[in-house]
C-alpha cells in the first residue's frame, strides 16, 4: 500500500495539522510515514501544503508527480493542485470557501462544507481541517478510524480533554458528512 | 526515559541528536532551511547547562566552534549553503589545527543567494576541502530523520577519533520533513576521549599546549601535510554506505542523502515496468566508498547517478568504476526535486 | 646570573658568592613569559606589551588557568611567547574564538592580543559583538596606525596625511576615510566594562598601562564585562623613523588622534544580568 496526499490552504486553516495527524496515524499502525511541508517565503504569503506519504513498506520518495488524493481548503489551494490528482484519484473541496468547481473528469470529487460542519457541530471553524480529514478518511480508507482518533488524542493532548473532546466530534462528522449531503462527480 | 518512537521534524531530531550525541557547545546564525536547530537548542542546551550562543555571523560562528573545540570541547554548528561558505576559512583552520568538531549544512539552492529549496550542490564543497589547502573533513549524508537523529553521535565520535571536523550534509527536505524516528529523551552521555592536547588552562600540566595553523617553515609544512595525509588514509576503514535490491539488478543506481529515498522510488517503479534496478547508498561521502561501488556495479548493464546538482559525487563514482561499465547522469538544480517517475524512465532506457 | 657571568669572562672562576648573595633580584623575567628571544623590530613595544602581560598573569595567579588568543600580524607568534594555553586564531576572528573558549570554560582567564588590522579591518564585526554581548574577556589591543608584518600598509587606525605603503602620498580622507577610533566606538556598548587608551612611550605611561590592564583583567575575574586596554605603539620600520622619533611622533601626534585615558569603567558599579 502507498498513499500520497497533498493537504493545502491558507495559512491558519491547520493543513499542515491535518497532515500531521495522518502521519501520526500510520506511526501508531506502525507503518511508515513522511509529512514534508511548504516552507520560506511561500508560507508567509498565507498559503500552506504538506504532502503525506504512507506505505506498509519503506518509503522513498516523500513527493510525487501525481497523488491519489488532493484536499483543497481554499480556492488557490484547488487552481494550484487539481492537476496533481492521478487519473482515478480522490479530490475534496472545501465548498464552504471555495465558489468554484473542479475541471477535471477523470477523478472523483467531493465536495465538503467543512467551515459550516465545524461552526455547528463545535462552535468554531477552527476545526474545518479535522472535519476535512474524517471526510477523507471516509472515502479513503487507507487508515483505521480508530487510529486517526488515536493521534488526534495525542496530538492535542496538550491543550486538554475538551479541545480533544471537540476535535473527535470534528472528525465524526466529517467521517458521515458525505453520506448525507456529497455529490460525487 | 526510554527511547520511544517519535513523529519528529529533520531539523529537529538534529538538534535532540546533538545533544545524545554529547554536545557542549553550539554557535550559530539563522539561516533558512534550517532553523529549527538552532530554536531547539537555544532552548535544550542552555537547560542541561550546556552552550548556546547565536553568533553575529556565519564567520564569527566557526570561529567559536574553533575556540571550544580548542578548549577540548564537543562543539558545533549548524548553516546552509551560503553560510557554510562563509565557514570555509574557519574550517580549513580547525582542519590543519586537527580540532575535531561537527559542522551541518542543510544545503539549499545555489550558487549565490539560490533558494531555499532542497539541493546537492555543495558535495564538492564539502568532500574535497572547501576552503583552502589540502584537508579533508569527514562526510556523512543522512537519508531518513532517523539518521539526522543518530549521526551528530555518530559524527562527534568519528572527529574525536581522527582530531578532524566532520559535516553531516543533509538538505531542505530532510531538515523540513517528519518521519517516526526513535528519539532517546535523555540518553546516556557518550564517553568522549581524553584531549591532552587542548587548551584549557595549564592546571598543574608541565608544558603548555598549543593550537595552531600556522606553520611557517616549508618542510615544517610539508611534514604536517604529510601527517594529515597519512591520517586520511587511515579514516578510509570508516566507509559507510548501504544497498537495497543491487543483488539482481541489471541497473544500479548510485545517489545520498534525499536523492537516494528519490532513487529508491524509481527503482521500485522500475522493477514494476519489468527492469531489475538496485540502489547503492553512499552513507559516508568522504571517506568515499570507491570499492563497494565498482565491485557492486562490476556486473551490472550500466550505473545511473542521481543528484540535486549538475553531476558532482557523479564524477567519484567514474573514477571508481574507471570506465569498466557505462555511467549516465541524471540531476536536476536550483531546488528542482527530480521525479521517481523520471528516474524510472531514466533507468528503464539504460536498460534498453 | 652565576652563569652569565662565568660565559662573560670565559674563565672557570669561582664567583664571588658572599657578593652575590647580598644582591637582591630587583628585574626577572615574568613566569608567563618564555625565553624566546622576541623576533620583534628594533624600537617595536609589542615586547613591552608582552612583557607587562606576563608581568599581569603572575601577578594576579592566573600561569595555571590562562587561554590566550594570539592574532594574525606582527605578534603572530605571541604563541611562541608566554607560558600559558595559547591559540592561534584566524585574522580578525580572536574575540570569537575567546568567545568560544571563555562560554564553554567559564572560569578560566581568556585574553585576546590583536593589533589594529587584526581588530579594527578585518576583525571589527567580532570585536564589536563580543564587546555588546558583554564578553568576559580581556583584550589587549596594539594600535601603531599601520601594517606592519605585511610591508607598511595603510591600517584604518592611519592618520590623515600619513604615508604608507598603500597610501603613498598620504592617507586622503575622500577615497579612504578616517582613522576608526576604537576605544570610542566601543564606549557605546553595555557590554563593555573597561576601556582604556594609552601611549607606550614612558616608563610613567608604562606604569599607567599596568594600572589599566589591572582593571581590565579585573573586568573579566570580577566577573562585570569585556575589558579592553589599546596602546599607542610605535612601529619604527614602518613608519620610516628611528625609534626615539617614533616615541614622539606619538607623544606630540598621534595622541591628538587618539586622545588617551580611561573610556568606560564600570568596576565600581558591576553590571546586574
Amino acid at each position: 500500500m502507498l498513499e500520497q496526499t497533498i493537504l493545502a490552504g491558507f495559512g491558519g486553516q491547520g493543513v499542515l495539522m491535518m497532515g500531521k495527524l495522518l502521519a501520526q496515524s500510520a506511526m501508531e499502525e506502525g507503518i511508515s510515514a513522511t509529512w514534508l511541508p511548504s516552507y520560506g517565503p511561500e508560507m508567509r504569503g498565507g498559503t500552506a501544503n504538506c504532502i503525506v506519504v504512507i506505505s506498509d513498506d519503506e518509503i522513498g520518495s516523500p513527493v510525487s508527480e501525481s497523488y491519489d488524493a488532493v484536499v483543497a481548503m481554499n480556492q488557490p489551494s484547488l487552481e494550484k493542485f487539481e492537476s496533481k490528482v492521478r487519473p482515478g484519484g480522490t479530490m475534496l473541496i472545501n465548498k464552504s470557501i471555495v465558489p468554484i468547481k473542479a475541471s477535471r473528469d477523470d477523478v472523483e470529487v467531493y465536495y465538503v462544507a467543512a467551515n459550516d460542519i465545524a461552526e455547528h457541530e463545535c462552535g468554531s471553524t477552527q476545526a474545518a481541517n479535522v472535519v476535512m480529514l474524517g471526510a477523507l478518511q471516509s472515502v479513503r480508507q487507507k487508515l483505521k478510524s480508530h487510529s486517526i482518533e488515536k493521534a488526534i488524542a495525542y496530538v492535542f493532548a496538550s491543550k486538554g480533554q475538551s479541545v480533544i473532546d471537540s476535535n473527535l466530534k470534528a472528525f465524526a462528522a466529517g467521517m458521515t458528512s458525505l453520506h448525507q449531503n456529497a455529490t460525487a462527480c | 526515559m526510554p527511547a520511544k518512537m517519535q513523529l519528529t521534524k529533520g531539523n529537529e531530531a538534529l538538534a535532540m541528536g546533538a545533544i545524545a550525541g554529547g554536545c557542549d557547545c553550539f554557535f550559530g546564525y539563522p539561516i533558512t532551511p534550517q532553523n529549527e536547530v538552532p530554536e531547539v537548542l537555544s532552548y535544550e542546551m542552555p537547560k542541561r547547562g550546556r552552550v548556546f550562543v547565536q553568533a553575529e555571523s556565519e564567520v564569527a560562528s566557526i570561529n567559536m566552534v574553533y575556540g571550544a573545540a580548542a578548549a577540548g570541547k564537543r562543539a558545533m554548528t549548524s548553516s546552509s549553503s551560503p553560510g557554510v561558505s562563509l565557514m570555509m576559512e574557519g574550517l580549513s583552520y580547525i582542519a590543519c589545527a586537527e580540532l575535531p568538531c561537527l559542522i551541518v549544512n542543510v544545503m539549499r539552492g545555489g550558487p549565490g543567494l539560490g533558494s531555499i529549496t532542497p539541493s546537492q550542490g555543495d558535495y564538492f564543497q564539502a568532500c574535497k576541502g572547501g576552503g583552502h589547502g589540502d584537508y579533508h573533513s569527514i562526510v556523512l549524508a543522512p537519508w531518513n530523520v532517523q539518521e539526522m537523529y543518530e549521526f551528530p553521535a555518530l559524527a562527534f565520535e568519528l572527529a574525536d577519533r581522527y582530531r578532524c571536523p566532520a559535516m553531516i550534509l543533509a538538505d531542505g527536505v530532510l531538515g523540513a520533513m517528519m518521519e517516526p524516528a526513535i528519539i532517546a529523551d535523555n540518553a546516556p552521555p557518550p564517553t568522549v576521549p581524553e584531549k591532552t592536547w587542548a587548551t584549557n588552562g595549564r592546571n598543574g600540566r608541565a608544558h603548555k599546549n598549543v593550537v595552531n595553523s600556522l606553520v611557517i617553515d616549508p618542510y615544517g609544512l610539508r611534514d604536517h601535510n604529510l601527517k594529515l595525509q597519512a591520517k586520511y588514509k587511515k579514516m578510509q576503514c570508516e566507509t559507510r554506505w548501504d544497498t537495497r535490491d543491487v543483488d539482481d539488478a541489471e541497473i544500479l543506481v548510485v545517489a545520498y542523502g534525499i536523492s537516494a529515498r528519490l532513487a529508491l522510488s524509481g527503482c521500485k517503479l522500475a522493477r514494476k515496468e519489468g527492469v531489475k534496478a538496485g540502489l547503492l547508498r553512499p552513507i559516508t561521502l568522504y571517506p568515499f566508498p570507491t570499492e563497494p561501488i565498482a565491485e557492486c556495479a562490476a556486473n551490472k548493464k550500466r550505473v545511473l547517478v542521481v543528484e540535486l546538482s549538475a553531476g558532482q559525487m557523479v564524477e567519484d563514482v567514474r573514477l571508481a568504476i574507471n570506465g569498466r561499465v557505462p555511467v549516465d547522469f541524471y540531476g536536476e538544480m536550483g531546488g528542482v526535486i527530480p521525479s521517481p517517475v523520471e528516474i524510472c524512465r531514466k533507468i528503464v532506457e539504460a536498460a534498453q | 646570573m652565576t652563569t652569565a657571568m662565568n660565559q662573560q669572562d670565559g674563565t672557570n672562576r669561582t664567583p664571588d658568592t658572599e657578593q652575590l648573595v647580598d644582591l637582591k633580584c630587583v628585574f626577572e623575567r615574568p613566569q608567563a613569559l618564555s625565553d624566546k628571544p622576541f623576533h620583534y623590530c628594533p624600537g617595536c613595544s609589542h615586547g613591552t606589551y608582552h612583557r607587562l602581560i606576563a608581568e599581569m598573569i603572575d601577578e594576579f595567579g592566573l600561569l595555571d588557568r590562562t587561554v590566550g588568543i594570539c592574532p594574525v600580524g606582527c605578534a603572530v607568534f605571541a604563541y611562541e611567547y608566554f607560558e600559558v594555553d595559547m591559540i592561534e586564531a584566524s585574522h580578525g576572528r580572536a574575540p570569537a574564538v575567546a568567545t568560544g573558549v571563555k562560554r564553554s570554560l567559564p572560569d578560566r582567564f581568556v585574553f585576546t592580543y590583536q593589533g589594529d588590522g587584526d581588530l579594527a579591518s578585518i576583525g571589527m564585526g567580532e570585536i564589536i559583538h563580543a564587546a555588546a554581548r558583554g564578553e568576559r574577556i580581556t583584550v589587549f589591543f596594539v594600535n601603531n596606525g599601520i601594517f606592519g608584518m605585511t610591508g607598511g600598509q595603510m591600517a584604518p587606525t592611519s592618520l590623515l596625511g600619513q604615508k604608507t605603503t598603500t597610501s603613498v602620498d598620504g592617507r586622503d580622507p575622500r577615497t579612504t576615510g578616517h582613522p576608526i577610533k576604537v576605544c570610542e566606538l566601543l564606549s557605546s556598548l553595555e557590554g563593555v566594562a573597561y576601556l582604556a587608551r594609552v601611549p607606550l612611550t614612558s616608563p610613567k605611561n608604562i606604569n599607567t598601562c599596568r594600572k589599566y590592564m589591572r582593571k581590565a583583567i579585573r573586568a573579566q575575574t570580577e566577573d562585570v564585562g569585556l575589558g579592553l586596554v589599546e596602546v599607542l605603539s610605535p612601529c619604527p620600520v614602518q613608519w620610516g623613523m628611528k625609534p626615539g622619533d617614533a616615541l614622539h611622533y606619538i607623544d606630540e601626534t598621534v595622541v591628538k588622534a587618539f586622545p588617551p585615558g580611561e573610556f568606560v569603567d564600570k568596576l565600581e558599579s558591576p553590571i546586574k544580568t
